[in-house]
């Protein structure tokens, strides 16, 4: 059985059929990616599976257990975690804390304990500050762990997320357009950053436009265009597919 | 957030040792009684309202609930002050917990009118339950017993609410630095990516409001057991705008910004008593000119001015 089954999903918004009747499933430890050009549903999909939308049809199955219409909280505490194409980083927060966050399930989240200052809940704490700041290292921010994030530039807000998704120790990560906005060198960081995640034993859905990454990068590949599947395969398969050249290169079949 | 936090409490505990010994009168005494105790309300608030970024405009309302049942439940039914005044508090923090569900399915302007709806509505209550409540013309408070013996003058009140507002401070402290408090303070940076790190985003909202009511619930009972009269004025709606204005001003998601804000605007109207009949308008000015030229709040935009300082 695949970690992650995705059946006939469909999703409406008023008359735009942002994705429709897509099927496709995941194994348990490899790297999925999905491809199409902009506005092809990725993240619609990414944001359906993540419970942050609600399907109009389908279902979506995790370890054969369907979780379709779950909020995305609910989501967290069965091991999936996830990145935004446009930042969604707590400006208001440093960055370690904005990884702190991540570890949220993890913790013990009483109030009165916290408000009276707890010593276990402290230590666990100090605990954490570390763990986070470790994480953010492997992610090689290692420049920002005492910055605030508001103060950060753009590709390493990206990363930031990226720790924040591992300091919920998920099973599945979703990283949406990790190296979009990022320069050549950056690209190639993330890139040999997404394959050490995946190497730690965590199953890694990548939407991404910089096709050698992508190709670099999958064990499999889901084509999507105008909302519907259009291939799915290895990177061989699919960059021989006729419709997906003729979707990329606009040629007419 | 650095260890350095703390030191504001410290500096704070010195100051309140020191004031009683060093204010010239008991017209000095008593304001700053009542400012202590605005403070402990601001700092409930701003956890609500600076922190978990939510808004409340019926504030008051709590806070008369608590002063109302110090005043009525002794009076008509006997109870003991503290007994009526944790009754206070759980009816207030019962009330906000039915309402706040609802209430958060809301955002922005929609949660403002809801909030300011239910204050205005707790007032109505309490102005029209005139054989309970005097009515317009409020009640009487019996005065706080405390093991035996009778809180009776301004010092003792001194010493209880200034072991009350260094015990909030330091809870406060405590609370944005924990498991909790981060997650407040995500929810309010970025809602989608705090619920996708598995925060349940509504109940952190509701907890937080039915805190910061529960603060507001027992200061209405320790203000009217301190003054000794009760008034409908003390839960209506300028009251809930005064509070919010002493979060704004003071700096939102600023602790020691909550206590600038309350000391100030508790202070400000004596200090414009001068203007005679134009006090409103001077009043209005000055915090309109904070909102100009301090969008974040006092204590915010001095600490980003003078580089470190304190963050919390």
């Amino acid at each position: 059985m695949s970690l992650l089954d995705v059946k006939d999903l469909s999703i409406h918004f008023g008359g735009v059929k942002a994705v429709q009747n897509v099927s496709f499933s995941i194994d348990s430890g490899i790297v999925y990616s999905v491809i199409g050009p902009n506005g092809a549903g990725k993240t619609t999909l990414f944001n359906l599976i993540t419970g942050v939308y609600k399907p109009t049809a389908g279902e979506i199955r995790l370890d054969g257990e369907p979780i379709h219409g779950r909020s995305p909280n609910e989501l967290a505490r069965r091991g999936m975690a996830r990145t935004f194409q446009n930042l969604q980083v707590c400006m208001n927060m440093s960055a370690l804390e904005n990884v702190m966050v991540g570890a949220h399930l993890r913790l013990d989240r009483n109030l009165v304990k916290a408000a009276l200052r707890f010593p276990g809940l402290k230590r666990r704490d100090a605990e954490l500050r570390e763990e986070a700041a470790e994480l953010m290292r492997f992610v090689g921010l290692d420049k920002f762990v005492d910055s605030r994030a508001d103060a950060m530039p753009y590709g390493a807000l990206k990363r930031m997320e990226i720790a924040r998704a591992l300091a919920m120790k998920p099973r599945l990560i979703f990283l949406d357009e990790p190296a979009a906005g990022l320069n050549p060198k950056e690209t190639i960081e993330v890139d040999h950053l997404v394959r050490k995640v995946a190497d730690s034993g965590v199953t890694v859905v990548l939407v991404e436009h910089d096709m050698k990454m992508v190709m670099n990068l999958s064990d499999r590949i889901l084509v999507l265009d105008y909302g519907k599947k259009l291939a799915e395969g290895t990177g061989e398969e699919v960059r021989k597919n006729p419709d997906v050249i003729a979707a990329y290169l606009g040629a007419h079949a | 957030m650095k260890k350095n936090v703390y030191f504001g409490l410290y500096l704070v505990i010195a100051i309140l040792i020191v004031l009683p010994f060093v204010v010239p009168n008991s017209f000095y005494l008593d304001l700053v009684i009542r400012m202590a105790i605005n403070a402990v309300i601001v700092l409930g608030l701003n956890l609500l309202i600076g922190f978990a970024g939510q808004i409340s405009l019926g504030h008051a309302g709590f806070l008369g609930i608590g002063a109302y049942a110090s005043a009525v439940l002794p009076t008509h039914f006997g109870w003991h002050p503290l007994l009526a005044m944790g009754a206070g508090a759980a009816a207030t923090g019962i009330l906000a917990a039915l309402v706040a569900r609802p209430i958060f399915k809301l955002k922005g302007h929609y949660l403002a009118m809801a909030t300011l709806g239910l204050g205005i509505i707790l007032n109505i209550a309490i102005r029209n339950e005139a054989q309970w409540s005097g009515g317009p013309d409020g009640m009487p408070v019996p005065a706080m017993g405390l093991f035996g013996f009778e809180l009776s003058s301004d010092k003792q009140w001194y010493w209880v609410v200034a072991l009350l507002l260094s015990v909030s401070v330091w809870a406060s402290l405590n609370l944005i630095d924990s498991p909790f408090g981060r997650a407040l303070r995500a929810l309010h940076g970025s809602e989608v990516a705090s619920q996708v790190v598995g925060v349940d985003v509504v109940r952190y909202k509701v907890a937080i409001f039915v805190l910061s009511a529960v603060f507001a619930s027992l200061m209405g009972s320790v203000t009217a057991h301190y003054v000794g009269f009760v008034t409908p004025n003390l839960a209506d709606f300028f009251h809930s705008i005064e509070l919010v204005t002493m979060v704004v001003i003071g700096g939102m998601a600023s602790v020691y910004g909550s206590l600038v804000g309350a000391v100030l605007l508790t202070a400000l109207p004596q200090a414009l008593a001068t203007f005679e009949g134009w006090e409103t308008v001077a009043f209005g000015s000055i915090l309109m000119l904070c909102m100009i030229f301090l969008p974040k709040g006092l204590v915010p935009t001095l600490a980003a001015k003078f580089g470190k300082g304190e963050k919390a």
